[in-house]
This record gives structure tokens, sequence and C-alpha cells, in this order.
């Protein structure tokens, strides 16, 4: 009996808190997310890298349960804590997010409403969520905004929105997103709407809030070498596909997928971080290539890879989908 | 702030001032003399000459328009040629209160129909419901509205006898009394606003909805009913409020016509009856009344502003 319960208390601390597994997605029938599959350990952080296009925000969205109303169709496995997400009604989805699962946007001057105050903001899940009276609410609400970094927080409190600075911005919604202390953070490119010398800042900072709260998070980026410093592991995508994942630096450090060596040579011939694509553009999503959806681009592309979906291969520490590595 | 507030008041005595001087103008190129009227068709050279002194026709029109503006300022607005009753009892204390009555009460349906049902049609987009609420509204926008009116007399006046097809009870006076008269007229004017705030919240909303900010409500849990009622509709309500205050000229329009079908004692039907009888001191005690109100509206809708949208505020 003792036995019994030790083991199944052994496998709930290592289930995984995100699971992926074959995790396909359809908007309006043409093919966005094409057989994802990766996992993410409790406690970790996760980026998923790609060009623009690649699905990468689709994929936050999806974990979100922000997608099923839009006329989306799922279909694989999403597990968030040992949790089907695909089958999740809209009454389970409202108990998670924000509760267990928070979000950080891209612009964080357009995800927060104009019309209402910073305070008013955070009251939501302060109040409304964790049910404290208003004193405590104000109290929590300060204290958050000081772990964020927001200095003169009794201020902010009654600031509009459009009276902060982008970076600010960005602070209080790592603030409010973090509020309920949620398992999973998913951070959608939340430096690229700020100026290069706050983006590290922004990063580090949603890091260590993630990393004392005990949370996890995965970040979307365009930039490696932020994804390198933030995360232990790399998802990189292509046109809705994993093309080669696993440890960050295994992935970067011995990559042997062809389109991450090209994301790599290209970071570095521009030395900047910004992350430029190989020649060619991605195809659009009602003329997906039916093999490898890089092939077309590829330049160690043969029949069979435009012929056959490569499987992704390999390790927990290092998956490839290619028929020719590297 | 009160910089804000005085050059938005400013701005108005201006603008009243224009209305002023158009509605002045208004009497002097009226046709027909009006010491001429008030005489009758038999009168003397003096008794002519000592009624245009003292009705100050011989001054210069400068001066004219001074005793004027001073006179509509103070409630003096003359008499009727023909009753010899003040104006001012007659068009601002007897007649306007019945057209804002009226129009209150129409805009009051309007709001409490149309922004349920423009809520509604933006929620279910693209569903059966949705394309019902648009025919109707459609439709509600084509009807005129004094085709309505007679309608509505001929079906719940005259065929169910349930509504009084005519009169004006004060609700101040009697409240179930007047609003049980003024059911019809307002339902009938109320029509083509509840149209159009069927069409703008609709198309507002489901804009709304698409802003990131609402994503980010969604994500931070809030529920649907939120979402649209809360982060939704306080973004709707500056184009609303705007639109509702620059529709108030088709609102006042419209009552002429309504009031004329049901036979209130308003504005509308005063100034109808002031042409008719080409009473031109009742008109322009009407245009101004009517301009005044318009600009008044507006002024608030002005000042509304920094609250409806929190990044207008002045620093």
């Amino acid at each position: 009996m003792s036995l019994q319960m030790s083991s199944s208390a052994v496998q709930a601390t290592s289930r995984p808190l995100v699971e992926l597994e074959d995790f396909s997605l359809w908007r309006q029938n043409r093919s966005v997310l094409d057989g994802l599959s990766f996992t993410l350990p409790k406690g970790q952080n996760l980026a998923l890298v790609g060009e623009s296009g690649a699905g990468k925000s689709t994929i936050g969205l999806a974990l979100m349960g922000l997608l099923q109303s839009q006329g989306v169709k799922m279909a694989g496995r999403a597990r968030f804590d040992g949790q089907d997400l695909v089958s999740l009604n809209a009454r389970a989805w409202n108990g998670l997010r924000g509760r267990r699962l928070g979000m950080i946007f891209q612009d964080a001057g357009a995800a927060l409403d104009p019309c209402f105050t910073i305070g008013h903001h955070l009251a939501f899940p302060l109040r409304r969520l964790l049910g404290l009276s208003s004193r405590q609410a104000t109290e929590r609400a300060l204290a958050l905004l000081e772990s964020v970094g927001i200095n003169d927080a009794k201020a902010r409190l009654k600031a509009y929105p459009h009276e902060l600075s982008g970076g600010m911005q960005q602070r209080v919604m790592i603030g409010i997103a973090l509020a309920c202390e949620p398992d999973l953070l998913i951070a959608d490119e939340p430096t690229s709407a700020l100026d290069v010398t706050i983006q590290a800042q922004i990063v580090r900072l949603i890091q260590d809030r993630v990393r004392m709260q005990g949370a996890s998070c995965i970040f979307v980026l365009h930039d490696l070498a932020l994804a390198s410093q933030a995360c232990e592991r790399i998802v990189v995508l292509y046109a809705g596909q994993v093309m080669e994942a696993g440890l960050a630096e295994v992935v970067l450090g011995r990559s042997r997928h062809p389109y991450t060596q090209a994301l790599k040579s290209c970071v570095i011939e521009l030395d900047t971080a910004a992350l430029e694509p190989p020649p060619g553009a991605a195809p659009s999503l009602d003329r997906m290539p039916s093999g490898c959806r890089f092939a077309p681009r590829c330049p160690r592309a043969s029949e069979r890879c435009t012929a056959e979906k490569p499987p992704l291969q390999g390790t927990e520490a290092h998956q490839i989908a290619c028929w020719h590595p590297g | 702030m009160l910089l804000f507030v005085g050059r938005k008041l400013a701005q108005t005595i201006f603008i009243l001032l224009m209305v002023s001087i158009v509605s002045f103008t208004l009497l002097k190129l009226a046709p027909g003399d009006p010491v001429q009227m008030a005489l009758g068709s038999e009168y003397s050279q003096e008794a002519y000459a000592s009624l245009t002194h003292e009705m100050g026709l011989d001054q210069s029109l400068v001066v004219q328009y001074g005793h004027w503006l001073w006179g509509f300022i103070t409630g003096d607005w003359g008499r009727s040629y023909v009753g010899r009753t003040p104006i001012f009892q007659y068009a601002f204390v007897e007649a306007l209160p019945v057209t804002l009555t009226l129009a209150a009460s129409a805009l009051f349906l309007a709001i409490l129909i149309g922004v349920p049902l423009g809520v509604l049609s933006a929620a279910r987009q693209d569903t059966i419901l949705d394309a019902g609420t648009a025919a109707l509204s459609l439709t509600g926008t084509a009807f005129p509205s004094f085709y309505l009116g007679i309608l509505l007399i001929w079906i719940f006046g005259v065929h169910f006898g349930l509504f009084p097809t005519m009169g004006f009870v004060a609700p101040w006076q009697d409240f179930l009394d007047g609003v049980y008269h003024m059911t019809l007229p307002a339902l009938t004017l109320s029509t083509y606003f509840m149209a159009m705030i069927v069409r703008l919240v609709r198309a507002n909303l489901i804009e709304a909805l698409q802003q990131p900010y609402v994503a980010a409500a969604r994500a931070r849990g809030e529920s649907e009913r939120r979402v649209i009622w809360l982060h939704g509709m306080r973004n709707v309500l500056m184009p609303l409020v705007t639109v509702l205050g620059l529709q108030l000229g088709a609102l006042l329009q419209g009552a002429v016509l309504t009031e004329t079908v049901f036979s209130l004692p308003g504005v509308g039907q005063m100034i109808t009856n002031a042409v008719l009888n080409r009473e031109y001191l009742v008109v322009q005690a009407g245009v101004m009344m009517t301009g005044c109100l318009f600009i008044f509206v507006n002024l608030l809708v002005d000042l509304a502003y920094p609250w409806l949208d929190p990044r207008l505020k002045p620093r």
C-alpha cells in the first residue's frame, strides 16, 4: 500500500507540465500546426523559435484556450499537468485561465484596456479569483508591482495604461499574469515591442519571477540568443512543424537540422540578435508541401523530402525531423 | 481640465452667437412687414410710425440684434402676431417639455432595446439571430416613422384599443397616464434610432472584441459576459455617445412628424403651425430652441470625452 502511494507520488512529480503529442490544428480547414510533439517538465522554461508564421504564437494561444471560439479544429493530444486540453469545455478553461495559466502579450500597450486603470486590471485576479478583501488586494497589488520593478507603485495603481512607458506596461502585464501564481506562463514575444536596451531586462525579470514562484514559462521568441539564455529547452518550428527540439545547448550547439543551422548562420553573419530567414519564403497556409515543409528551401532536399514527412526522432535531449541530418 | 472646460464653453458660446445671427437674419429676410401685420389692414401713418418706433424697427440692425438677443436671453421672446400671447410661455414653458419628453422617451426605448440587440448580434455573429436582427434593423431604418405611427395607431389604437392615439399627459403630473400616452409616439420615433444603435453597437463591439486587450482579459480568466459588457461595451461607449449626440438633430426632426401624427402639442407642431400661419417670431423661437438644445447636448458629449476615453484627458 505504502509502496503504491510513493510510486504514485513519484509519478505526480515527474509528470511533465505540458505535453504535446502529435498535436495538429486547422483554421478554416487549413493546417496551421502539423503533428507537434514536445514536453515541458515542471520548473523548466521552453522557447519556441522560428520565423514569423511558423505557428509559435498559435501554440501559445491554443494552450490558453483562446482559439476555440474561432472555428479552429484540433487533433492529437495536448496535456497540461495531466489534464487533456483538446476536449476541455469553456467552463473548465475559465477555471484554468488566470489561476493556473498566465499569458503575457507581444504589445503590452494594446493588451491593457485603455479605459481602465492599472489598479482595476489587477483587481480582477486578486479580488475575483483569489477572493481578497479590497485592503488585502491593494496591499498585494502594491507588492506585485514592486516585485516586477515598478517604482512609486501607489501612484501607478491609479494610472491609465497610456500614462506608462512600454517597458512599464510590460512589467505591469507580467505582474497581472503572475498575480494568482500560475503554474505556466506563456510569454508571446514579450519583448518585440520594446527598445533593444530593455529587452534583456524584461526577459530576465520574467525568468526571475517564474523561478521564484516555482512555475514554468513557454517563451515565444524571435531571438536565438535570448532563447538559449532564458530556457532549458528549445523547439525550432517551421511552417507549423517541429524541425528540431531538445536541450537549449544541444539544439543550438550541435544543431543537425539544416533549418536550425540556417537560422544560426543568419545570426552569425549579421552579427545581430535578430533572426533572419534563410533564402526563400515560408509557404502560405493554403499551399503547404506534403512532405517536409522546409524542403522547397532546403539545400539538402531530396525527392524523399518532398514526398514523405520525416518523423521527429531522437532522445529527450535532442530530436530532429529530417531525412538528411547534418 | 479647467482650461479644457473653459475652451469648450467659449467655443459653445461662439457657436450659439452664430446660430442667433442666422436666426435673427431669418426674421429680417422673412417676407411681410411685422408692423403692417400687427396693425391690420387699416391704420394711420402716425400709428405706423409710432409702432415702428415702439418695436425698435427704426434703429440700426446691430442695435436691433442686440435688443433681440438680450430679450431672448431674459425670456422676452415677443408676442405672437395673431394671439398676442407671449411666445416664451407658449414655446418654452408649454411646447418644449412635450418635445423633450417625447425625445427622451424615444431615446430611452432605443437604447433599452437597441443596445442588448446589438450586443447579442455581435456576440452571436453570423448566426440566424444576427441575420434576423440585421434585417429588422434595416427595416426600422428604411420605414418612414410617420407611416409606422399611422400603422401603430391603426393596430393598437383603433383595432385593439389598447393605447390612446393622441394627446399629451405630463408624466411629472400623472406618471402612469403620461407613460400610457407616450408609448405609441415614443415607439414610433424610436425605431430609426433603435436600428441605428443596433448596427452601431454591433459593428463597434465586433471591432473591440478583436482587440488584444480583450484576448488579454480572457487570458486573465475573465468570463465571456464580463469581457463583452465590461471591456467590450466600455470601449463602444465613446462612438455610441458621439453618434447619439450628432443624431439629436434627426431625433428632433423626427419629433416634428411624430407630434403631427399623434397630435402632441410640442415644438414640432408649434413650428409646423407657425410656418403655415407665417408666425416668423414663433418659427424663430423654435429654431433657437432646437439649435441651442443641439449645441448644448453636443457640449455635454464633448465634456464627457475625457471620461469616455481616458487617453483624451487633458494634462
